[in-house]
Parts: structure tokens; sequence; C-alpha cells
């Protein structure tokens, strides 16, 4: 703990709007045959909705455990996860789809239904509308993330690794869900589908005024989307503002991983001084 | 954040009928049942009277998302009304909607021809497995070449590991149920026996029915529930974890590491828990018979030799040996054909369970009808 928090930027970036996830001193703590491991200490994190914000750190420095806190997949050893007003654990009760969505790093597709049947999943479960409604729907959201309709009754095993991730995220969003949590979004995307994929998910931020959160080790989605960026380093949310914000800031982490060569390169699109959101 | 109900009201404008969308079009409010039944409803009059004329004022909705602008898509026919009032973002999302609507693919019924090649693929797939079974033994018997002419190279590690998890971990498990089964088994004989005042035989009954048949059997089924469904999922997530192409690039053979540890071991511990499930079945029978009959564990012990040849624990072994390496050849036979993909691995490691215990079934029988004349 060598810096002082008042060098840093203001980690609360410009008010405008409801608070979609509020994290309070929160405490990830795995315990694995008598030790504990702390992954997450005192970590404070507000999101506001309409943010898109991105997540980075070094490997094992608990993105994810942090997603699957906001998920309510993991339980706070101390401390709280506010999500849409209501405790994370809460998060997955009766009709979750409609208020989250998540895309898993691998895709977590149900191996035993079709492309569209996966799509299509939570909205079969409501019980209500027409089968032929919910199949247009997800044939909707299947072209939206960039699929051919040939590639609906195929399954998950015949997919490949981008192509898994589109479903999965086709997935994530079908119920158009107001918060919608990415993990490793671009991993296995080859450039272009990475670039569609980019787009795909500004247009939606824009029009749709989602909250995104995404963690991402992929410099070149994290400046092209990003209106926030929040480093978590030292078990905490060490800075959070704009791409120049947290690039001015010191610590080593941000040092090497903003600084080196591939992101000097990435760094080089940031043209404009800020993004509009 | 309380949303409202969606709702669709009519009203004249001055130019002609119109329709006033508001509320929360969104897939969980328009699924509640009542809602979708009244919006349904609503919708369907619409398109039955003269839609051409209506106008349509999407301006007061709170909010509209895919689902909402696909079912007013849709109520639309699919194509833009003469007269619509709308907000930019609500006019985009209804242009993507109209531009990804595809037509709803042609059902395809299955002909008699489709049928026809179907059931050949099933032929093909019985050959398959007969195919890959028999390379299968043919590479397990030129692995034990290759083991006895270079015993030290084998991979010895691997087959105590097995011997220790299909061996030793089952030995609870089958004494219990062996004893169980005995128990039963004698209180059963005892009722039936005592009727003919033929009491003493009990010795008989048990001795030949659990040594010759009901150990091997009793062992060989637990065993292939047990450790060859075992076998299947751990070669199966091998696939599906691409473990089995990293030792091939490896260069090391699947078959002398993955199926010949684990048949020795097959092979060794069957037998072994065969003689033990079997000798806790007869001190199960051998209580009961002493608390039903008085019949006592001194009387027991003479007569058991003199009831049982001793022919028959040699057939009792040299069966059970054979389950042993039929149970591993199963299971591993199943876990190498598992597809990449999990569902493959469920299904394999079920296959594998039924057709391991139905396989030691047919081989008893086989072995009862050979043997018939032996130890009786």
């Amino acid at each position: 703990m060598n810096l002082t928090a008042a060098a840093a930027p203001t980690p609360e970036a410009p008010f405008d709007g409801d608070v979609a996830v509020q994290i309070d001193k929160l405490w990830s703590v795995f315990r694995t045959a008598g030790r504990a491991s702390v992954i997450h200490q005192d970590l404070d994190l507000s999101i506001h909705t309409g943010e898109l914000l991105s997540i980075v750190g070094g490997s094992g420095s608990g993105k994810t455990v942090l997603l699957r806190q906001i998920l309510g997949l993991q339980h706070p050893a101390r401390g709280s996860v506010t999500v849409l007003g209501k405790p994370a654990a809460q998060l997955s009760s009766e009709g979750a789809a409609s208020r989250v969505g998540m895309l898993f790093q691998h895709g977590a597709l149900f191996s035993a239904f079709t492309v569209l049947e996966n799509i299509a999943f939570a909205l079969r479960e409501l019980g209500t509308l027409p089968k032929a409604l919910i199949r247009d729907v997800a044939m909707v959201k299947l072209e939206m993330v960039g699929l051919e309709p040939s590639q609906a009754h195929k399954m998950p095993a015949d997919l490949s690794g981008g192509m898994i991730k589109r479903v999965a995220l086709a997935r994530a969003l079908v119920m158009d869900p107001p918060l919608l949590l990415l993990d490793e979004p671009t991993a296995g995307l080859d450039p272009d589908s990475a670039d569609t994929f980019c787009a795909l998910l500004r247009s939606l931020h824009h029009e749709m005024g989602l909250t995104v959160v995404m963690v991402t080790h992929d410099l070149d989605t994290l400046f092209e989307l990003s209106t926030r960026i929040a480093v978590v380093a030292d078990k905490r949310i060490i800075v959070s503002g704009t791409p120049q914000q947290v690039m001015a800031y010191h610590h080593p982490f941000i040092h090497d991983f903003f600084l080196g060569e591939r992101g000097q390169r990435a760094s080089a699109l940031l043209r404009e001084p800020t993004r509009p959101v | 954040m309380e949303e409202n109900i969606p709702r669709i009201t009519q009203h004249d404008t001055p130019e002609g009928p119109a329709v006033l969308l508001s509320g929360c079009w969104s897939a969980a409010r328009l699924a509640e049942a009542a809602t979708w039944s009244q919006i349904k409803s609503q919708l369907a009059a619409f398109a039955k009277g003269d839609s051409g004329k209506l106008g349509w004022d999407l301006r007061e909705l709170e909010r509209l998302d895919h689902t909402g602008a696909q079912v007013l898509w849709n109520a639309w026919g699919h194509q833009w009304p003469a007269r619509v009032q709308l907000l930019d973002a609500q006019r985009s999302m209804l242009a993507r909607v109209a531009h990804y609507t595809v037509p709803p693919p042609q059902s395809n019924r299955l002909s008699a021809w489709q049928l026809f090649l179907a059931l050949g693929a099933r032929v093909w797939l019985v050959i398959d497995h007969a195919r890959d079974l028999t390379r299968l033994l043919g590479q397990l018997l030129l692995d034990f070449l290759k083991l006895l002419r270079a015993p030290a190279k084998g991979p010895w590690r691997d087959v105590s590991g097995h011997l220790y998890h299909i061996g030793a971990t089952a030995l609870p498990i089958t004494a219990l149920l062996g004893f169980l089964i005995g128990v039963v088994l004698a209180y059963l004989m005892s009722q039936q026996l005592r009727q003919f005042g033929a009491d003493a035989f009990i010795v008989n009954i048990l001795g030949i029915s659990l040594i010759r048949e009901l150990g091997p059997v009793l062992a060989a089924i637990l065993i292939a529930g047990r450790s060859g469904s075992a076998i299947t999922a751990q070669i199966g997530v091998m696939r599906v974890t691409e473990e089995l192409d990293a030792m091939r690039v490896m260069g090391i053979p699947k078959g002398f590491r993955l199926v010949l540890p684990r048949a020795i071991a097959m092979a060794v511990a069957m037998p072994l828990l065969t003689v033990w499930t079997t000798l806790a079945a007869l001190l199960g029978g051998m209580l009961a018979a002493d608390l039903t009959m008085g019949l006592t564990p001194a009387y027991f012990f003479e007569a058991l030799p003199l009831a049982v040849q001793a022919s028959n624990l040699t057939l009792a072994v040299a069966k059970s040996v054979v389950f042993g390496l039929l149970i591993a050849l199963i299971g591993c036979h199943y876990g190498l054909r598992v597809k990449p993909n999990t569902e493959s691995l469920g299904q394999g490691t079920t296959a594998s369970v039924v057709s391991s215990i139905t396989v030691v079934i047919l081989v008893d029988a086989l072995f009862a009808v050979v043997f018939k004349d032996v130890g009786i």
C-alpha cells in the first residue's frame, strides 16, 4: 500500500442517474483446506445506470470473482453488494433474465439444446408467450449478434468458440435486461468479429440505455467502448475513471498494462479526450 | 422501479382512428398471463379490422424492448403502418426487428427414404462398435505382450493406483451388500427347509449359490456400476478436455497407458473382491442360520467343505477375472468413443454401465451352461 488515495482522481464518475450496482466494503474470501485466501478487501465500487464500465486487472486479481459477486453467485464474506436496489443474493430469483444478462467466459450454453432453444430459453420459461413469437424474437437476437439463420438448429457442440460467444450474448440479451455483465467478451474472437461485437455493444448501449459491466484484457475493446475503467489491484479498486485519468495514475500494474508496448499501440486510438456517452 | 402494465387504448384523431400504446412493453411485463391475453385479443381485433387506416402512437411508451417490438411488428403484418408516430430509439428498434425478421422455416418431415437411411446408420453404428471393441481387445493383447517383454517399462504406478480405487475402496460396500444378501437368503431358505425337515441342507444351498453364482455376479455388478462408470467418465473427460489429443501429440500410446493398467487392475481386483464378497455373504448366512435354526457355526464350518467342491471356487475366481476384464474393456471402449461434448459424456457413461452389467449377466449364463458338469 504505497500510494495514498489522495493522489487518485475521484473514483466516482460524474453522477448521471441511479446507481445500478453498489458495492460497499466488500470482502471476498476463499477457504481451501483450512487456508483462507482474501481476494477482495474493503472493495468499494458504484456503477451508475447507463455506464459502460470495464474492469481490468492482472490475472488472478479477482475480476471474475467481482462479477460473480455482482451476480450473487458468490457471497460476500463481509460488506454488501446491491444490484438494482436489491441485495445481490436475491438477484437470481424468478424472472432474473429480465433484470440481468451474463455472458460467461466460455459461453455456458446448455449442451442439450439447439442454438435457438438456448437463446429462447428464458422467454420459453415465462410460459405465456406463443411459440411463433418466441421463435421470431430469438431469431432476431441470433441475427443481431451476427449469426446466420441457418445456424439456428445446430447444437452447441458443433459451434466454434467465437460462435458460442455470440450465441451466449444473444441468450444474455434475449429479455433486454437493463444490466449486462460480460466476462472476457472478445477473447477468442477474430479481430473482425471483435469489431462487429464492439459496434453491436455500443449501439445496444446507446439505444437501450444498457448498463454494461465488462471484464476484459483486450485493450482495443477497452478504449473503444468504456465510458469508465476500474482497475482492480491490491485486493481493491485502486482507481476508476476515464482512460486518461486511469493512465495518469501511478501504479506498477497500470504502468505495465497501459504503457507497455501493446498499451501504447492501443491508446493511439484514443484521439478525442472523452467519448460521448 | 415500478413499471406499468402494457396497455392499448383506441381514440380518434383528426386523421382518423388511432391506437395509443402505453406502459412498459417488455418481455417480462407482456408475459404476465392476464396482460398477454388482453393484448393478444386487442391486436387480433385490429388485424381483423381495417388495419391499413389505423394510426399508431408509440410516444407514450415507457419502455419498448425487442420482444415488444416483435409483437408490434407481427401485429402490423411485417410492414410499416401508414400512420405511425414514434421516437427515434423506437424507430431504430423496430427497424432492426424488421430487418432481422425472417419467415419461419419449412418443417421438414422425415421421408421413407430418410427413415431407411436412419436404419442403415444404426446398423453401421453396431458394426462400428464391434470393430472398435475388436480393435481394443487386439491392442490390449499386443500391449500385454509388450509388457511381458519389458516388464520394467510397464505403467505400474497407474496399475497400483487403479487397484486401490477399484479394489480397496470398494471393500466396505461389497462386504455390506454381501452380508445382507447372505442374511436374507438364509432367512428365506430356512423357512422353506424347515417344512421338509431338511434344515442341514442350508449349508449346501448357501455354499453352492453364494460361492458359485451370487458372489461373483454380485461383486461384478457392483463394480460395473461403481468402477466401470468411473473408467468411462475418466477417459471421456480426457476426450472432452482434449487430454487424449495431448497424449497423442506427445507420442504416449493411450492403449498402453490408459487401457492396459485399468484392465490389469480390474483382472486382479475382481477375483479378490469376489472372494471377499462371498466370505461376507457366507458370514451373514451363517449368523442367520444360527439365529433362526440353531445351526452352530462349528457345524457350518464342518459341513461347508463337504457340501461344496473346491472346483466351484476355482470356477468363481476364473469367472470373475473374465468379468473384470470385460468391465474394464467396455468402460474404456465407451470412454474412448465419447465425443468432445458434455452430452455425449453422459450418454457414454450410461451406456457403459448398462452394457457392462448386461454383458456380465450374459457371460455368467454362458459359464453356467458350459461348466454345468463341473463341481456339482
